[in-house]
């Protein structure tokens, strides 16, 4: 829960371990200052029951796991999940957490299912309520968003699951702060959460889209006006997804002005 | 064991350099930096040696070039779970650097940074005897930039996010003091053949 965190605002990242007068230039690049979180809770392996399967595109579904000693989150954290075989072979891939901290006990993961993926191909084809896997979490205080501050959000693909739990987490709170989210799909039958997304959300469809609606990749163009609205103290950004869009969208806010230290990024890989 | 229901999982390949909870990335080579992809020329980079060594020393991409080549020729681990076998790196090794810059010996562990601003701790006795290098190649090429390049650190006997991409400096101490991702939970030493992912591991 949010009692257990602690934030360091954006402080750069460790000022003392720097090498002094090491002839960089130290400002021109930059990565954020830490969110710190509590990490008592990450070492440990837990059991996590399945309750429910949502499906949410005809690729992508959520679910939703029973985890009784579950620590709490920040929006945007992962955590390692493993599935493991008679013969004690294991496989453990991470995975956002989707839902807001709620101290419900429960947490819901969203998978896109991957060709032949090993882990999201069982949460896809063999999972169902009543089974049991063991995940390890909250991991990485970096990509978190505490929801005090503003925050302007670009995802594409599944890289919208750590952000959702960011808007879900404002409107679960009544919080004021700004936040604007960007995010980017396939096409509208493709966009996960779709039915969820509300007045803060601009959508951008690569494939296919209504009528009317323009077709390409994120532009220069959907950026602007949100940086164009700087709201006091600027915006905190947070880009998600594969590497290949968090390259492409990293590079459209720093052309747009948004400072480097104020990106965070999380690479699905 | 908790085992999964209905889980059998990839066909088993048992590989001697996989170490546990690992998989074989075969061609890919993922990128899971967390911040903005610098766009440092080679003619901007630099690298530092300082802290507690005799005479500190910066080098510039011409210095660093004139330094006997080395190359480390191998596998390479990430934490969160890919290996890279029969990689190639060019570059120099580190104690060729050191060897200029002579450490204390009080000198116990390292400090890395990045032009980012990343940094990551490692024992001193882990950056040196030929086992890390600063290096512009890949497979022959200069280094990519969202891998690092112009020049990162490889540090291959460690986890990967121990070897800093844009590396910057290193500043040598007399104690440990926790990084970027150590500062994030992440394990102070990152040896994969113990599994040491997390703090705690
Ligand atoms: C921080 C973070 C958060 C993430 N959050 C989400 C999320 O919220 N939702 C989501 O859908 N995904 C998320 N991912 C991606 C997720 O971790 C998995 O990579 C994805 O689900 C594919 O796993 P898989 O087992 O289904 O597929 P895999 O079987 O792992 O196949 C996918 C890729 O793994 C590689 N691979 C090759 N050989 C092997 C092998 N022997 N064993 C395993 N892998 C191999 C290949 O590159 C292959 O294309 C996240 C990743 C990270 C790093």
């Amino acid at each position: 829960m949010t009692d257990t965190v602690t934030t360091t605002g954006t402080a750069p990242a460790h000022p003392r371990a720097r090498p002094t007068g090491s002839g960089a230039p130290a400002t021109r690049f930059a990565v954020p200052g830490r969110i710190s979180v509590s990490e008592q809770a990450a070492t440990v392996w837990q059991t996590a029951m399945l309750t429910r399967i949502r499906r949410e595109t005809p690729h992508a579904a959520t679910f939703r796991l029973a985890v009784p000693e579950w620590a709490g989150h920040l929006p945007g954290q992962h955590l390692m999940l493993r599935l493991t075989a008679p013969d004690g072979y294991v496989a453990q891939r991470h995975y956002s957490i989707a839902s807001a901290p709620d101290g419900s006990g429960h947490i819901e993961l969203t998978l896109d299912r991957v060709p032949d993926g090993e882990v999201s191909g069982w949460f896809h084809t063999v999972a169902r309520p009543g089974d049991t896997v063991e995940v390890r979490g909250p991991l990485s205080g970096f990509f978190a968003w505490p929801g005090d501050r503003p925050a302007l959000l670009l995802g594409a693909g599944s890289g919208v699951v750590p952000l959702m739990s960011m808007v879900r987490h404002r409107r679960g709170r009544g919080l004021t702060v700004p936040l604007r989210m960007l995010v980017s799909a396939r096409s509208p039958e493709e966009l996960i959460y779709s039915a969820e997304l509300g007045e803060e959300t601009t959508t951008v469809f690569t494939r296919s889209a209504p009528q009317g609606v323009p077709v390409g990749r994120m532009t220069a163009a959907h950026v602007a006006p949100l940086l164009a609205e700087q709201p006091p103290g600027g915006w905190e950004a947070y880009v998600c997804g594969s590497n290949g869009f968090a390259e492409h969208a990293s590079r459209l806010l720093v052309a747009a002005g948004q400072p480097v230290d104020r990106i965070r990024i999380e690479r699905f890989g | 064991m908790n085992v999964t229901r209905g889980f059998t999982g990839r066909p088993r390949v048992p590989h001697p350099g996989l170490p546990p909870g690992q998989y074989d990335a075969g061609e890919d080579w993922p990128v899971l930096s967390a911040e903005v992809t610098p766009d440092l020329a080679p003619a901007d980079w630099s690298f530092r040696i300082d802290g507690l060594v005799e005479r500190p020393h910066t080098w510039n991409w011409d210095a660093a070039h004139a330094l006997p080549a080395s190359a480390y020729d191998g596998d390479i681990h990430c934490v969160t779970g890919w290996s890279k076998f029969g990689v190639r790196f060019g570059g120099v090794s580190l104690d060729a650097f050191f060897a200029v810059v002579r450490p204390h010996v009080s000198a116990t562990h390292v400090v890395a940074a990045s032009h980012t601003g990343y940094t990551t701790n490692l024992p001193l006795a882990d950056v040196t005897g030929g086992r890390a290098w600063i290096v512009w190649e890949y497979d022959g090429r200069p280094l990519p930039s969202e891998h690092g390049g112009p020049a990162r650190l490889v540090v291959p006997h460690l986890y990967f996010w121990k070897s800093a991409k844009w590396i910057a400096g290193l500043t040598l101490l007399d104690h440990d003091e926790p990084g970027f991702w150590e500062g994030n939970g992440y394990h102070g030493r990152g040896n994969p053949w113990e599994e040491q992912r997390y703090s705690g591991d």
